[in-house]
């Protein structure tokens, strides 16, 4: 008789414990979710924050501020009959056709501060740009012509930024006087800042540009990818597939897993002392740069190709030694085809660490103030990274929106490549 | 308790097997074989002769080594670094472990079908035209059509697939691959085709197919199956081999293994007291 209650009773209580401890769960549950979203809601929010700065800071320097003046190359007024004869050109004022045209709107600025204001409207390239024309076309002497000026550093600054709490104005009253007045006429402008990706360095931050780094960086990126990518993956390959496991081996790969954890500064040391210390070669080129982000970048490629490598099914070996496949045929016929897509995603990381890789490379020489764009893997370069840093800490306000244009370029570059690696391994992965 | 009808054997002793393990025609000679995982025993002295053309199979509750004992025959086990082998194993009087042997050779001539089947992450022609293409089998590309064709027709695939040759091996069912595995075994022309639990990943309409299959097969190669299917072994096999914690217990004429076993551990695994 009270068999069958006690029964029903225990169950009751059960199902009541089993109901108090389900609630439990589903509020852990519940926590566990808030504390995952949380941190991704924190990790987006310091993304929006990076790239608004970023962005905010830098988009300027896409802006390029320009003066455009009909300038008479009165010969007269240059010091210069012929301008075919480069002594002549070598003593030349081409600054005074400048400020001669600029005086055209402000006449009663006469007096040598007003001129001397006057000659810092301009880009201090100024006059070089007057008088590579004239050097490329002789009979342009007594001649008018339209030429179209970077605005100089301070005006520029002054025409994007006026009111901005972050800069400060550097023109005299004056001379904020003449640039409204010459805004307003249209003789100052702005427009899309092609030197920018035209150019290579400069003193002037009107005329900078961030192609030398650009091409420096690719030059030195190929470099990297020739050696790094070949040289890993058959390290990889031989590690995983042929060494036999003994000391040696373990005491190799200890070493490679410890190389990928070295600060790069040190490998930078290392290029100098072997590369450029015992070989010879020469300093901020972009070989020695590509070589020292080689060996920075193997540990990387290495560990993620042995990592690919491990994780291709054993039966698919088996199914081919089976039929009598020999150990190379294995390997190449069937463990790196289906290996690749990782190998490629881990090489592609590697290099896009080395991309924005800046310590190894100050130590190696590639942080000189190189104007010419690098047209061999032996001339002179720096890259992306060493140009942001060279002009994030440079005194002339104009360098810091170019700094955070340099860092978008270079972001630009870093989803590119990392698009390619998505878009690599989707074509190249296979399902078994 | 049927006392009349117990087996006469009631131990195991090492070395000795009741029954008929040797042959007169064998294609495989094996004597006294070891194998040993590091310091561990799997395979304790065993002796075995396979017939040319019969279809054996090795039976045994898991981890009896019957699994290791069958990749021993093409040198399988190559690739684990601690396993060692012992005795003698001679296919057609050569001795499989000659350090001169080329293992590509056996191998070609010893086949292995797999427990899971494992097509190549390819198209279908080129998983039965791989081994043919690394062997050298083929000079034109119409004989090596024909050998993927013979294949597969033997496989009993060719009408299932004869019009999607190119499609991924990957993409067919189960059933499907593993014929396509066979084929694959087959293509090489070997001798002996070995069978690791060929259809323990396969539902029983493709399980029938596989042992058609076999009993087709089994005209033109040695075939040495292990299963776990003790009525597969009685359906596919002429001979069945029971293993036993690294022994090889009884070895008999199928029919005779599952109606009247020689030893009380066979009759214990049969009849499910065990395995």
């Amino acid at each position: 008789m009270t068999k069958p209650g006690s029964h029903a009773e225990r169950e009751g209580s059960q199902a009541e414990l089993i109901r108090r401890s389900l609630k439990r769960r589903y509020r852990k549950e519940r926590r566990f979710r808030l504390y995952g979203i949380t941190a991704i809601s924190i990790a987006l929010f310091s993304l929006v924050i990076l790239f608004t700065d970023i962005i905010s800071k830098g988009y300027t320097g896409f802006i390029k501020t320009t003066v455009t003046l009909e300038v008479h190359l009165d010969d007269d007024l240059m010091y210069l009959n012929d301008a075919s004869d480069p002594e002549q050109i070598a003593m030349a004022d081409f600054q005074a056709p400048i400020i001669k045209a600029l005086q055209g709107y402000f006449p009663q600025a006469t007096s040598r501060a007003d001129m001397r204001e006057l000659s810092r409207m301009t880009g201090s390239y100024a006059s070089n740009q007057v008088r590579d024309m004239l050097k490329a076309n002789p009979d342009w002497l007594g001649t008018t012509r339209t030429i179209e000026f970077p605005a100089h550093d301070t005006v520029s600054v002054y025409v994007k930024h006026s009111g901005d709490p972050g800069y400060s104005i550097r023109l005299s009253e004056q001379q904020q006087r003449w640039t409204d007045e010459l805004l307003s006429k249209g003789v100052i402008d702005t427009g899309f800042n092609d030197v920018f990706f035209t150019s290579g360095d400069s003193r002037e931050p009107s005329n900078a540009g961030i192609l030398g780094a650009l091409v420096g960086s690719l030059l030195t990126m190929g470099i990297t990818l020739v050696i790094a990518f070949p040289v890993g993956v058959a390290a990889a390959i031989y590690l995983e597939e042929f060494a036999p496991s003994n000391r040696l081996t373990d005491f190799i790969e200890v070493n490679i897993n410890n190389l990928a954890a070295v600060p790069s500064i040190i490998f930078g040391l290392l290029g100098l002392a072997v590369f450029i210390g015992l070989f010879g070669m020469p300093r901020s080129v972009p070989v020695v740069g590509g070589l020292v982000l080689a060996l920075m970048t193997l540990p990387t490629i290495i560990i993620s190709s042995r990592a690919a490598i491990k994780s291709v099914p054993p039966s698919i070996r088996e199914a081919a030694e089976g039929i009598g496949a020999s150990k190379m045929q294995v390997v190449l016929h069937h463990v790196l085809p289906l290996a690749m897509p990782g190998m490629l995603t881990g090489s592609i990381i590697g290099m896009a660490q080395a991309l924005g890789e800046t310590a190894p490379l100050l130590l190696i020489g590639m942080v000189a103030f190189i104007v010419e764009i690098p047209d061999g893997f032996f001339s002179s370069a720096t890259v992306l990274p060493v140009q942001i840093f060279i002009w994030a800490g440079s005194a002339e306000q104009g360098f810091v929106e170019l700094a955070s244009a340099g860092i978008m370029v270079l972001l630009a570059f870093l989803i590119t490549m990392n698009a390619f690696a998505i878009w690599l391994r989707k074509r190249l992965e296979r399902r078994w | 308790m049927s006392i009349s009808m117990s087996p006469a054997e009631t131990t195991i002793e090492e070395g000795k097997t009741v029954g008929i393990p040797f042959s007169d025609d064998p294609k495989f000679h094996l004597r006294n074989v070891g194998v040993f995982y590091g310091e561990s025993p799997a395979i304790k002295n065993i002796s075995l002769d396979i017939a040319r053309n019969e279809v054996i199979a090795f039976i045994g509750p898991s981890g009896c080594g019957k699994s290791t004992f069958l990749r021993c025959l093409n040198r399988m086990n190559d690739s684990i670094e601690s396993c060692r082998i012992k005795g003698s194993l001679l296919l057609d009087g050569q001795d499989i472990y000659d350090p001169k042997r080329d293992v590509v050779e056996l191998r070609a001539r010893v086949g292995m079908v797999f427990q899971k089947p494992n097509p190549f992450p390819k198209s279908i022609y080129d998983n039965v035209a791989y081994g043919p293409r690394i062997h050298g089998l083929a000079n034109r590309k119409s004989d090596l059509d024909d050998i993927v064709e013979n294949s597969l027709r033997k496989a009993g695939l060719w009408n299932e697939v004869k019009d999607r040759l190119d499609a991924m091996a990957t993409g067919m069912s189960g059933g499907q691959q593993q014929r396509l595995c066979i084929a694959r075994a087959i293509a090489v022309s070997p001798e002996v085709v070995l069978m690791d639990e060929p259809c323990s990943a396969l539902d029983p309409i493709a399980t029938a197919r596989i042992e058609e299959l076999i009993a087709e097969l089994s005209e033109s190669y040695t075939i040495v199956i292990v299963t776990h299917s003790m009525q597969q072994a009685a359906r596919v096999s002429n001979r069945t081999a029971y293993f036993h914690l690294g022994h090889l217990v009884e070895v008999n004429d199928t029919s005779k293994v599952f109606t009247m076993p020689e030893h009380e551990l066979t009759e214990s695994y049969i009849t499910g007291r065990f395995g």
